[in-house]
């Protein structure tokens, strides 16, 4: 998992440019699914075929970045966001595109640091004119935080790992998958960032009996943090509720049983911003009952993400589990009653 | 049954949304006796179908949401107390000093704690409480809270529904109770008339965290005309009297962008032939209830919008007219008893 | 000139009746393959059954206003549809409901103002629509709740190859996809015309669902900014630079296999273009693209100078050049430039 979630976490991949990392996570996968394919969007979906629950698991591939909109006369780039980035976080990092130029950003000379806004900053690429930039970098092209990933004890730092280290719990959970006659369709969806889009097409052309997503979550173990009761290393979340859907009952009461049954670590999420990628799957067609999977994070949406090990771990393990579910057992959760 | 009996039922009952089966077992079983026909979808959606006597039918869809606003837990604190979010849109000045229910193993009573005049100082009481200080104080010790409620645990503030002067009354989840009592009186009117249309009344779920059973009920339903029975803010003083409807004067028909041409002027007209008190309600983009999903679902429904005058929306003293709620079912089955084939082709064709 | 035409018609959001007339009259001789839906969308389509499938779009609503209750004076009080700058609105003359009534919007003359007062934006709750009627009566039977108001504004040329007028935002698209309509191109070409793109991009997701094209091609009209007091960093759009390319906006990022193609096609029939250089706002394409299981997208802007507002001014050489490039851009996609291939044809 370690040397997994490390080459994920600094592969290159923004919204809507996520080419590379797909690459890496197809090679990852190859001779542990029956079929693996891109679709419109550019989700990669690997499928494990069976006969019973067709259950759609996701996990986003995009990241955050900044978008060149401008390159001036002296060669420094003007940017815009792609997905959540703040202002602050952005100040003094360096940041890398596609082709490997690497740029740090600057920052015109302000009065307040309340003023601070992403018109006031730009990046710097180490070009002497716009037109020795323009060799390097056009205007559209995307930059993602250049970090390396690190380990701190049990725990890794770096950038990404929202939703990189759902990629490798997915990813492991597949290739350790034991004995079930479920179809899965694991979904390494696009453009989550920027709102839940690679999902959306994903699952409407895939329409599973069930949906589950694999993402972080925020955690309340920080100083002055939102007081929610997530922390970091108390194993996986089972989230209730955020902005984007409140999981099913059933599948939040079947994952919770699992990890009891299973000994796994578990904690219940209640996130009050932000959204995954069940918001979308759930909604699609006549309704597709949906369950998310969390991995505790700290410090999301900057360059030195924080997750625990173990409850990477213990997420992979619980999903495993409920992808091994008995047929039985998960029609219960999406047969529809005539009364 | 009595429609006021229900409304109150239904008004008392919780369904906080994604947890709505408490009141859709009684909105189920009280239904059940005018449906043909009746099944829960996925989400929960409850989808009554009464069938028409037509050959050719037409389907019409009409729904209203059975959800309503929350808390939800989100920490236990040292000494047991609750730390807490909103299900939907709170105002959270209205909900110091409320008594709640916590659906936690068992369901036990809780307050929502307010310090006393007496310790707070005179800045600090003109300003409201702020959201992060708000706690659930349940007066028990804090293994006992630890035993029974967990993260992600329910809260619904504890209200009888209130039977006023004259027509009126007031309770918690007249947003969109009234809605369900309006599908009922729909469906008790609907009994004595001809309609050759089939009926899909449908009491949705998860409309106030952003109109989601709607979304997934139309998609599966395919209906020709859509409606959405819902509630709207009723007049007050100090709220511009263009942006309210009146209490009493009958349902209030929208018309805009959200709604098709021809459903609201069908409703508009069948008020006037029945001599039923209604207002219009002018609506200038997507509206806040399940139409704003009905409408764009698929190739597009048409779509009209009925509301009941509401008064203090999203607390749980929302007051209104129950005669309102009998114009809006009788408006509706007039509606459902007219439509035929014809309007419904037309509702295609832009000349 | 259609453009001039489609310009002057009213169509806010939810009652584009006058712009769809205008256009099937424009269309019908072109094809006989026209027909409405449920919410207004037009559709018109020809070369039923060649491949690809290509869907080329615009919004025929604009922004305006809309009647919510008379005063007992006989003013009308009035609410927004889609996004209006309070501060464009005051003083300006507007058409009222089916009938089109003249009207004009008024606010307290500035003598009866408080000096506290002008500082302040005269805000939609503080201004009138004012059709002459003498009482409430009068208007109630004039004028219904719930009726629409549109900025009455003749467009007219101006100052060096430019059209001054309102909603260009996206008239001036509409006029370039009926242009379209008129070619031939070795597609099956499906020109919608779509309602409520102003009140968010509803018509759009619906016709898309309906149509169900391997491609779209929206055409639109955007913000140029390219005005005193703006540094470049910040134009979006500059009028008379050629049509602009979004690369991404708040809704939507183009593919970059797509990008690749629009630009190079440009540049190989050396017709201008430009890239936005803002990435909020949304268009339909934002909706287009979540259709089904995702539809490949594409979104061409005729710069637009104050857009929104009831004065706005595009320049006629963008608006020929995104015709060009839409021509051009059509071809390459016929010639096969980009694949549709189907890998979802593996799942049963």
């Amino acid at each position: 998992m370690k040397k997994l979630l490390k080459k994920l976490s600094e592969t290159y991949g923004p919204s809507g440019r996520e080419d590379r990392i797909r690459d890496v996570i197809t090679g990852e996968l190859q001779g542990f699914c029956d079929e693996i394919f891109t679709d419109k969007m550019g989700n990669l979906i690997a499928v494990k075929k069976g006969t019973a629950a067709k259950i759609m698991v996701a996990a986003h591939m995009d990241e955050i970045g900044v978008i060149v909109t401008y390159i001036d006369k002296k060669g420094f780039l003007r940017f815009s966001n792609v997905g959540g980035v703040s202002p602050y976080i952005l100040l003094g990092q360096r940041v890398r595109f596609e082709n490997g130029t690497v740029g740090t950003v600057g920052m015109e000379k302000i009065k307040d640091s309340k003023e601070i806004s992403l018109e006031k900053l730009y990046l710097d690429i180490g070009a002497k004119d716009r037109e020795e930039a323009e060799r390097f970098v056009k205007v559209g092209d995307i930059a993602v935080y250049d970090r390396e990933a690190v380990f701190a004890n049990n725990r890794m730092i770096g950038k990404a790992m929202d939703d990189r280290c759902g990629c490798a719990v997915l990813i492991r959970a597949l290739q350790e998958l034991g004995q079930t006659d479920n179809e899965i369709y694991a979904v390494f969806t696009t453009q989550e960032e920027v709102g839940l889009r690679g999902a959306r097409t994903s699952s409407y052309h895939l329409n599973p009996d069930i949906g589950l997503a694999i993402d972080v979550t925020t955690v309340g173990d920080t100083p002055k943090a939102e007081k929610m009761a997530v922390a970091l290393g108390k194993g996986a979340a089972i989230k209730v509720k955020d902005a984007s859907v409140i999981s099913h009952p059933k599948i939040k009461a079947l994952l919770t049983e699992l990890a009891e049954r299973n000994d796994i670590p578990y904690q219940f999420e209640v996130l009050t911003a932000g959204g995954t990628d069940a918001g979308a799957i759930h909604l699609t067609r006549e309704g597709i009952p949906s369950g998310v999977i969390s991995v505790p994070c700290r410090y999301v949406h900057t360059p030195g993400e924080m997750i625990d090990l173990a409850d990477a771990a213990n997420a992979c393990r619980l999903l495993k589990a409920f992808l091994e579910t008995p047929h039985s057992e998960l029609q219960q959760i999406y047969s529809c009653s005539a009364l | 049954m009595d429609v006021e009996k229900f409304l109150t039922a239904i008004s008392e009952a919780a369904g906080i949304s994604g947890y709505e089966f408490p009141v859709a077992q009684l909105i189920k079983a009280e239904m059940s006796k005018h449906a043909d026909e009746m099944r829960e979808d996925t989400l929960g959606n409850v989808v009554i179908y009464k069938r028409g006597g037509g050959e050719d039918r037409q389907r019409i869809l009409i729904a209203a949401h059975m959800d309503e606003i929350g808390l939800m837990v989100t920490k236990i604190e040292r000494g047991g107390f609750l730390r807490f979010t909103t299900v939907g849109g709170i105002d959270l000045r209205t909900i110091v000093g409320q008594e709640v229910i916590v659906f936690g193993k068992e369901k036990i009573p809780g307050i929502l704690g307010a310090k006393a005049p007496h310790i707070t100082s005179s800045e600090e009481r003109s300003k409201p409480y702020p959201s992060e200080d708000l706690y659930i104080d349940l007066a028990l010790p804090e293994d006992d809270v630890k035993r029974i409620v967990s993260v992600g645990d329910l809260v619904m503030i504890s209200r009888k529904a209130v039977k006023l002067h004259g027509k009126r009354i007031a309770g918690k989840a007249m947003d969109d109770r009234a809605g369900v009592a309006v599908l009922l009186s729909c469906l008790q009117e609907l009994s004595r008339l001809e309609h050759t249309a089939d009926l899909y009344a449908v009491a949705t779920v998860q409309e106030e965290v952003g109109i989601r059973g709607a979304t997934t009920a139309t998609y599966g339903i395919v209906p020709d005309i859509g409606i959405a029975v819902d509630v709207t803010h009723g007049e007050m003083p100090g709220v511009d009297e263009h942006r309210t409807s009146c209490l009493g004067k009958g349902p209030a028909i929208a018309v805009g962008p959200n709604i098709h041409p021809r459903v609201g002027q069908e409703l508009i007209r069948i008020a006037k032939e029945y001599n039923i008190p209604h207002q219009l309600e002018a609506a200038p983009g997507p509206t806040g209830t399940d139409a704003r999903a009905i409408q764009v679902s698929r190739d597009g429904i048409a779509t009209g919008l009925v509301s009941v005058p509401l008064r203090y929306m999203h607390t749980s003293v929302e007051l209104l007219d129950l005669e309102d709620i009998k114009m809006a079912g009788r408006l509706l089955a007039y509606f459902v008893a007219a439509v035929n084939r014809e309007f419904v082709e037309e509702l295609k064709c832009y000349c | 000139m259609l453009l001039l035409k489609l310009s002057e018609a009213d169509g806010v959001s939810g009652n584009e009746g006058k712009v769809r007339a205008l256009l099937k009259e424009e269309l019908a001789s072109a094809t006989d393959d026209i027909w409405t839906d449920t919410l207004g969308n037009l559709f018109a389509r020809k070369g039923k059954g060649k491949k690809p499938r290509v869907m080329v779009a615009a919004h025929m609503d604009e922004v305006g206003l809309m009647v919510v209750g008379y005063e007992k004076s006989g003013l009308l009080k009035v609410t927004k549809v889609g996004s209006v700058d309070d501060r464009v609105l005051v003083s300006k003359p507007v058409l009222v409901g089916e009938k089109c009534l003249p009207g004009v919007i008024g606010a307290k003359a500035i003598h009866l103002q408080k000096p506290g007062e002008r500082r302040n934006i005269l805000e939609i709750e503080n201004l009138y629509v004012d059709i002459g009627a003498t009482s409430k009566e009068e208007a109630a039977e004039l004028v219904n709740i719930g009726d629409y108001v549109a900025f009455a504004a003749k467009p007219h040329e101006i100052g060096n190859n430019c059209l001054a007028g309102k909603a260009f935002d996206d008239r001036a698209g509409c006029a370039v996809v009926a242009e379209l309509l008129k070619e031939d191109f070795p597609l099956e070409l499906t020109a919608v015309f779509m309602v409520q793109e102003e009140v968010g991009l509803r018509g759009s997701l619906v016709a898309a669902h309906a149509v169900h094209p391997d491609f779209a091609l929206v055409i639109e009209g955007t913000t140029a900014n390219d005005v005193a007091g703006v540094k470049d960093t910040g134009y979006v759009t500059k009028l008379g630079c050629g049509p602009a390319i979004t690369i991404m906006d708040s809704s939507f990022i183009t593919q970059k296999k797509v990008l690749n193609l629009l630009v190079n096609t440009a540049e190989k029939h050396g017709i201008p273009y430009q890239i936005r250089q803002l990435t909020t706002a949304g268009t339909d394409a934002g909706a287009i693209s979540r259709a089904h299981e995702g539809i490949p997208a594409a979104v061409l802007s005729v710069p637009c100078r104050y857009i929104h507002s009831p004065a706005s001014i595009i320049n006629l050489d963008d608006y020929k050049n995104t015709l060009r490039l839409a021509k051009a851009f059509l071809v390459a996609i016929a010639e096969g430039g980009l694949s549709f291939e189907e890998t979802a044809e593996k799942i049963k």
